[in-house]
């Protein structure tokens, strides 16, 4: 073996770079959300100042309040239905990769394109703007991020368990309660874990969408970039980033659950 | 064994895939179980052993035939509506539950009053030996115990019939000779039908009642063990279990005419003369004696010989040149070898001689 | 596995998935169908369309003319042009992306277990954090009074003052970082069961480390790579963010000019239309890659038969 070979030339210190270029900026960021200073040119001093102001901002807390409600409403109501078709696209039949086609769909179109399309939808049938036709939209490209996990973890389950449940006398409702969901659990946190943070973070659809006092956190945060930047974007921002972490690390562990570790 | 017919399977098919893709796994397969009867299927890879095991589960449909159980047609029961347990070649212990909890799981789904299912279950473990274990988790328990944990899981709502699909197949072989002998024991003991599915002559010879030999697709032959091995009646079933010689041979004047020009006198009564058939010659019923021995069927050359310990293995080539196995017991002492090279005479009394049309 | 199905077990399966077809067909498919109609409309007085209008092509053709103020059709190029920057962008894009994810992926498949998936969660946590704010944190870096530019500057001559924010650049910037973890993945997957010893046995046979790389390693990645060009350049193509953070007024792209028909413009047939251009032009980036795949997997093919 001649290691040295693994390495292919400059791929060391571009992939450094590669880091650095990754996470410099959102590093910057929440640097510049502990300046005292609000022209943030200059390094004045530590300050927890701007985290305190966003407590204390009416519109702030308005906007994560709609991103929570939205947030929880679309993952919920897309780890369900991502759920049901997890499950009922576990076998071959004719037809189920164009139904997958369909259920992955928003991944591949702009969403730009979706958004606005969703936004003629909306004000033509008269359903019009704001939180409801939001939290609506966001469920449609939630579903993917939910069924995706739970389908991975179906598809490693041993579907003897089913059958043995069948089995040993639980009917199919039975067999899914008692074994299956219980077995599944893990992928459905994980999945509905990310299906939160995609609705979270999401702008472009909500922005299209959002009416007169029904502003999500990045919605809220794109208007005041557009005014000018200010501390509290930067400390808003920062938390944003740290929650998307959190709970996409947490999504990860959760996923880990039950499987056996890899070699 | 009873008489009475537990399971009941009627000119059964089944396919897989549609179009050009449809594979014939099971073509017209007919079999009746007896009541507490060991049956065993027997058969190489791919015959469509557990295919019929799930059709009888209920797991998948027939195409065309029928299934009885207990008299019953079950062909639209789903399998929580048929009384019959399964034992997986995996296992499939369900890994959340404990060994307590799997063992109780089909008595809860039949709705059993609380303490009845308590007493059973443990029952069950008890039967198998495993109620030490019972607050463990699967994954905490070695391969031979999750075997008795899913036959006990199985045999606690007492079904009718115990379906078990090469259960003994991932232990070490001295863990499946100490099974083999308990999975005998228990089914007397607890009365039920055993359909059971292994690669394993040995086994099935030794536990079965009887067995079913099965080729692609097709039950070739049913019977008691002593039938499957002393009296096949195809070639495949001959083949397939146990070691055995087949010579092509002619009937002729109420024998067999060997392509050497011998004549072997066994019985053909059932054959028609002049047809050609093959003589199936197990290695241990035949003898060696002297080529010049006037009791000497046939003759050839050692070709090569081993000693096993209790037997000596010859491979002896006949004059037509096929090969020929034969095994004799050291049970009376070694004897004489007969050296490498030097020819031979065979000698097999027509009742080892089993006729087989071409 | 095939099975066989039963009509009731097909049944049970279609109730299963219903919910996800009706919420996908209600919010993906016939939004989009009722776009593909408002772009045959035209513009409405108060509201963005005339939904009593005349089904004409008008909005498709104001795409490349425009009405002169005595009615007469002009030819206008600008949109055109924001296409084709669009384009070119996503191309640069992609071009940077390769560039900096290749390498990376190929370093990744070196390494051991253990640090290979830490760099791949590493890879992956960005794309899982708000684009908006990852945007907009290099639109405070690249601003005109940050320490960036001033160092830029420090080392340019005097006369070649620069601005790092609101031109093609900060695009191509913001742009290959939104998208470089779907460059980097699909080519570390590719590689991941590499075999080095491949790489050990063209160096034994005497190429040299970078005819052993181009010849060996760099054909193993190439589907990888292939993959990751599509998933970079779609959303590059599509992106509003970062040429609405980063770009300037000048250096429109197709997605801006998307949002603007349904903003200020309040002209939703042209949007529409735009719209439908940009889906047809990334179906036939797609088909492209698949009959190319198609023809790869054909030409393998016979090379195996031989
Ligand atoms: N669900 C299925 N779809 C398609 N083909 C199948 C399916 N199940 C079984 N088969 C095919 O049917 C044939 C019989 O399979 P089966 O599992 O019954 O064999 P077996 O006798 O149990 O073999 P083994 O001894 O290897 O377990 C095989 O050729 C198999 O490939
Ligand atoms: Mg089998």
């Amino acid at each position: 073996m001649k290691p040295s070979l693994r390495r292919i030339p400059l791929s060391r210190e571009i992939s450094f770079a590669v880091i650095a270029y990754l996470y410099l900026p959102v590093i910057v960021l929440a640097a510049y959300s502990f300046n005292a200073n609000r022209t943030a040119t200059v390094w004045t001093e530590f300050s927890f100042n701007w985290y305190l102001r966003i407590l204390h901002n009416p519109s702030i807390q308005a906007a994560a309040l709609n991103s929570l409600i939205v947030a929880t409403a679309a993952t919920v109501a897309s780890t369900i239905i991502g759920l049901l078709a997890a499950v009922g696209t576990q076998k071959r039949f004719k037809g189920r990769s164009t139904l997958e086609g369909l259920i992955n769909s928003p991944l591949i179109l702009p969403e730009i394109v979706v958004a606005v399309a969703t936004l003629i939808l909306f004000v033509s049938v008269g359903i019009g703007v704001g939180l409801l036709s939001i939290t609506i939209a966001h469920i449609a490209f939630c579903i993917p991020f939910a069924y995706l996990p739970i389908k991975a973890r179906l598809a490693e389950m041993d579907k003897h368990y089913n059958e043995a449940a069948l089995d040993l006398y639980a009917n199919r409702f039975d067999a899914f309660r008692l074994i299956t969901l219980p077995l599944l659990w893990p992928g459905i946190l994980s999945g509905a874990t990310l299906a939160f943070v995609i609705s979270l973070d999401d702008f472009i659809t909500s922005f299209f969408l959002s009416g007169p006092g029904a502003t999500t956190l990045p919605v809220y945060i794109f208007s005041s970039i557009k005014a000018g930047i200010t501390p509290e974007v930067n400390a808003i921002s920062t938390v944003m980033v740290l929650v998307s972490i959190v709970l996409v690390a947490l999504s990860f562990a959760i996923n880990r659950i039950g499987k056996p570790i890899r070699r | 064994m009873g008489t009475a017919l537990t399971v009941d399977v009627r000119g059964v098919s089944k396919s897989f895939g549609h179009g050009r893709n449809a594979v014939q796994v099971l073509n017209d397969v007919s079999v009746k179980i007896a009541e507490r009867e060991f049956f065993t299927l027997l058969g190489p890879s791919g015959c469509g052993k557990t295919t019929l095991l799930r059709l009888i589960a209920g797991f998948e449909d027939v195409d065309r035939g029928d299934i009885f159980i207990a008299g019953q047609r079950v062909n639209d029961q789903p399998p929580f509506r048929r009384n019959v347990n399964t034992v997986f070649q995996s296992y499939a212990l369900f890994p959340h539950l404990t060994v307590q909890q799997n063992a109780a799981f089909g008595l809860r789904m039949k709705d059993l009053p609380r303490e009845e299912i308590k007493r059973r279950a443990n029952e069950a473990l008890e039967m198998v030996r495993m109620s030490a274990l019972a607050n463990r988790r699967p994954s905490e328990l070695s391969g031979g115990q999750q075997q008795r944990v899913a036959l006990a899981r199985a045999l606690a709502p007492r079904p009718q019939v115990l379906l078990l699909d090469e259960p003994l197949s991932a232990l070490d072989l001295k863990l499946r000779k100490e099974m083999q002998i308990e999975l005998k024991q228990l089914q007397n003991q607890a009365g039920i039908t055993f359909i059971f599915v292994t690669h394993d002559q040995e086994e099935a010879l030794g536990l079965s009642d009887r067995i079913g030999v099965m080729n692609d697709g097709v039950i070739m032959q049913v019977g008691k063990p002593i039938d499957i091995y002393e009296r096949p009646t195809h070639r495949f079933v001959a083949n397939f279990i146990g070691d055995i010689n087949l010579l092509e041979a002619k009937v002729s004047n109420g024998k067999a005419l060997l392509k050497s020009g011998h004549l072997v006198e066994c019985d053909v009564s059932a054959h028609s003369p002049s047809s050609s058939v093959s003589l199936a010659i197990r290695p241990e019923r035949a003898r060696i004696v002297k080529e010049t021995d006037t009791e000497a069927n046939f003759a050839g050359i050692v070709d090569h010989f081993a000693y096993m310990g209790t037997a000596l293995v010859y491979q002896i080539r006949l004059l037509e040149g096929t090969k020929f196995l034969l095994r004799e017991t050291t049970a009376n002492g070694a004897g004489q070898f007969a050296q490498v090279g030097s020819r031979v005479g065979i000698k097999v009394a027509p009742e080892a001689i089993r006729v087989l049309r071409d | 596995m095939l099975e066989q199905h039963s009509s009731s077990q097909a049944t049970r399966n279609l109730l299963l998935v219903a919910p996800a077809i009706v919420v996908l067909v209600l919010l993906v498919v016939i939004p989009l169908g009722i776009m593909a109609y408002v772009s045959l409309l035209a513009r409405g007085e108060g509201s963005g369309v005339n939904w009593s209008s005349n089904i004409s092509g008008a909005a498709y053709l104001s795409f490349f003319v425009e009405e002169d103020f005595d009615g007469s059709l002009v030819p206008n190029y600008s949109y055109l042009l924001s296409f084709l920057r669009s384009i070119a962008q996503a191309i640069f894009t992609t071009a940077i992306c390769i560039l900096l994810g290749v390498p990376m992926a190929m370093w990744m498949a070196g390494l051991d277990t253990k640090w290979r998936s830490l760099m791949v969660l590493v890879v992956t946590i960005p794309f899982w954090t708000s684009l908006l704010i990852r945007n907009y944190a290099w639109l405070i870096i690249l601003r005109q009074d940050g320490w960036a530019q001033e160092f830029v500057n420090a080392i340019l001559p005097a006369e070649w003052k620069v601005s790092l924010l609101y031109n093609d650049f900060a695009v191509a910037v913001g742009l290959a970082y939104s998208f470089l973890p779907f460059m980097i993945l699909p080519v570390f997957s590719t590689l991941e069961k590499f075999d080095w010893r491949l790489l050990e046995a063209a160096y034994d046979l005497g190429a040299n480390k970078w005819r052993a790389i181009r010849n060996v390693v760099l054909p193993i990645s190439m589907p990888g790579i292939v993959a990751g060009s599509l998933l970079v350049f779609i959303p590059s193509l599509g992106s509003f963010i970062t040429p609405a953070l980063l770009g300037g007024g000048k250096t429109l792209m197709i997605g801006n000019l998307i949002y603007l028909q349904f903003t200020s413009s309040r002209n939703w047939p042209f949007g529409a239309a735009l719209s439908i251009i940009l889906l047809g032009l990334m179906f036939v980036c797609i088909a492209v890659l698949a009959l190319r795949q198609k023809r790869n997997a054909a030409v393998s093919g016979r090379k195996r038969a031989k």
